[in-house]
């Protein structure tokens, strides 16, 4: 009788702690979600977490339905009130989100802020994906799209590596009080040109600068790559190409000039090798068609 | 007296509203220790150091604003004029520019940018006061042209950092140059809103040096005023406030410039009320300013200094119009 009760007893108490355990694994579950970053919304949507993305920062424009969540400003500049407003239980940041101060006061509200890596390069994407999935417990899911991102870019790079012919791109970011803002060394657009089978026209400084004009006749470049939204905020295409710098350089005197969206170029999310493939498709028209693009 | 309520209440409204919902039950039960961690850290991390901050930041700017636009009998002295905020903002972009360069203990990097924007200000006020010192009766001229110069000279260097950094320390600069009150850490805004607030009693003290100092330098000299001492304290005191406050908060215009003239447009241009009068209608206008920019557009946050200008211009110059209307002396 006593064992029975005793039994029975601890029966009942395993069953609670049962219960408790379940109820805490469903409470790690993370439910309302504010991402920080761009490319990390892409991925943290593509592993079909989407539905418990509440938050995004101005960067987030892919893919459409990110557009609808709450807009919790510039990246840099983060509100922490703004934030808890939305009563996240994960935060997931890039590494450059800031300021220090509103990661740290978010951290002391006991919001779970999970940091991510850096992608420097294209080839720290999968990383990048693998820390969004261990931050979403969506390991597997991330793993997957992590492999498939480098089969695509390995595809991709075989069939770049058959195009011949090596096109001088010149990558403005903006036209500010008509100088260009240039893409030089050691930028993205610079990665993205070299991987898509071009070579960078503006060589000898490093990041983005304003090139002078006579730089730019001297480095003549074959094409002109502007972002979407920028190259409609000076005028369009047509009116940089008017430029008289860009005018007598080879690429305003044949008219070729790519647009491509700012995010998709430069963002180094999940579709950057559909980046790479619809870049070299621009880069070489023909020989793209010709090496399966 | 109605000015004091008026600034009471926005310091409640500034503790009790924002983004996050808390009913006022709950902030009484943050008050008394209970509560929820993200209810406790919303009210002391967040809230209780911007009011802090706003508090210090209003007092400071105005207390400077209107001491300086006696001491200088110009009424468009602001400590910006004299190159103080300048000096800030050097110091800044040059930590937000060249940080990753410069070799600092992990204890302090937190802290270099406060530290730096000081530093700068600091630097400035000591070049103006030298040069000041050895004019011979013409200090307030060379004190304004040598603000000028400086404020040119620290624009260059500005400038020319801006032109070296790259885009993502742009865009730091630039919102760095915007200001907000939300961007400083809990410790730092303690520390630099005593600096702020221990000046208090230096400018409570000179205000009938400021009174006398309207006769002119000689005639205040004449009623037995030691004037090279009131201008050092004054002047030291404003850049050491104007420091500590920019750096914290980044530089916050019009405040210096415009809560002097709403104080002097209400009661009179006698200084032991202008000056407390400044610093409640400061203190009003920089909480106000950051309580629109946080309820704006939640759960973002546009730069405090967009709202300054946008609340206390349009009050400014109805103010101005009206007091032109009545007939009245305007400065």
């Amino acid at each position: 009788m006593t064992r029975n009760a005793s039994s029975l007893i601890s029966a009942f108490t395993g069953f609670l702690v049962g219960i408790l355990c379940l109820t805490a694994a469903h409470a790690e579950d993370p439910q309302r979600i504010v991402v920080a970053g761009g490319d990390l919304t892409e991925i943290a949507f593509a592993l079909g977490a989407g539905e418990e993305v509440v938050g995004v920062d101005s960067t987030s424009t892919h893919p459409q339905a990110a557009k609808d969540r709450e807009q919790i400003g510039y990246v840099r500049r983060l509100s922490a009130e703004g934030v808890l407003s939305l009563s996240p239980d994960l935060f997931i940041a890039a590494h450059d989100a800031g300021p220090e101060a509103a990661m740290a006061q978010l951290e002391a509200a006991g919001v779970n802020v999970q940091k991510m890596p850096d992608a420097a390069s294209v080839e720290d994407i999968p990383a990048k994906i693998v820390a969004v999935g261990k931050a979403l417990d969506r390991e597997e899911a991330a793993s997957a799209l992590a492999n498939e991102f480098a089969t695509t870019l390995r595809t991709v790079e075989q069939k770049v590596a058959k195009l011949d012919g090596t096109p001088k791109v010149l990558f403005v970011l903006s036209v500010q009080r008509g100088t260009p803002l240039v893409g030089g060394s050691n930028t993205s657009a610079q990665e993205m040109i070299e991987r898509a089978g071009g070579i960078n026209a503006a060589t000898g400084f490093e990041g983005y600068k304003p090139m002078s004009r006579e730089a730019i006749i001297n480095a003549a470049p074959d094409v002109l790559l502007m972002m979407e939204s920028h190259a409609g905020r000076s005028g369009g295409l047509e009116a940089v190409l008017e430029m008289p710098e860009l005018a007598m350089t080879p690429a305003g005197q044949s008219g070729r000039a790519v647009t491509m969206d700012g995010m998709l170029l430069l963002g180094f999310g999940p579709r950057t090798p559909d980046a790479i493939a619809e870049l070299a498709r621009a880069l070489h028209p023909e020989a793209a068609a010709k090496a399966g693009l | 007296m109605l000015l004091s309520v008026l600034c009471l209440c926005v310091m409640v409204a500034e503790l009790a509203l924002g983004p996050v919902t808390i009913p006022p039950d709950r902030i009484l039960a943050v008050l008394s220790g209970s509560g929820t961690q993200a209810e406790h850290a919303i009210f002391w991390q967040i809230r209780a150091p911007r009011m802090l901050l706003g508090i210090a930041t209003g007092v400071a700017l105005a207390f400077s604003g209107a001491a300086l636009q006696g001491l200088l009998r110009n009424p468009l002295a602001e400590p910006g004029l004299i190159g103080v905020t300048a000096g800030a903002s050097m110091g800044a972009v040059t930590v937000i520019v060249l940080g990753g360069a410069l070799l600092v203990p992990a204890v302090i990097a937190p802290f270099m940018l406060p530290l730096a924007a000081f530093i700068g200000s600091a630097v400035v006020v000591a070049i103006l006061f030298v040069l000041a010192a050895g004019g011979r009766g013409q200090s307030i001229t060379i004190l304004i042209l040598a603000g000028v110069a400086l404020n040119a000279i620290a624009g260059a260097f500005i400038g020319v950092l801006v032109y070296i950094s790259d885009d993502q320390q742009l865009r730091d600069l630039t919102f760095w140059t915007m200001g907000s009150l939300g961007t400083a850490q809990a410790e730092l805004v303690v520390i630099v809103s005593c600096l702020a607030l221990a000046t208090v009693p230096v400018f409570v003290w000179q205000t009938r040096a400021l009174d006398l100092l309207q006769l002119g330098d000689r005639a205040a000299f004449h009623s037995g005023l030691n004037v090279t001492k009131s201008r050092l304290l004054i002047g030291g005191s404003t850049a050491l406030s104007v420091g500590a406050v920019t750096c914290a908060a980044g530089p916050i215009g019009f405040i210096g410039l415009v809560a002097p003239h709403i104080a002097r447009l209400l009661f009179g241009p006698v200084h032991a009320v202008l000056l407390p009068a400044a610093a409640l209608i400061g203190v009003v206008l920089v909480l106000s300013a950051d309580l629109a920019v946080r309820m704006a557009v939640p759960p973002a946050e546009p730069p405090i200094g967009l709202a300054t200008s946008l609340i206390g211009g349009p009050f400014f110059l109805w103010l101005v119009l009206n007091q032109i209307r009545k007939g009245q002396r305007i400065a």
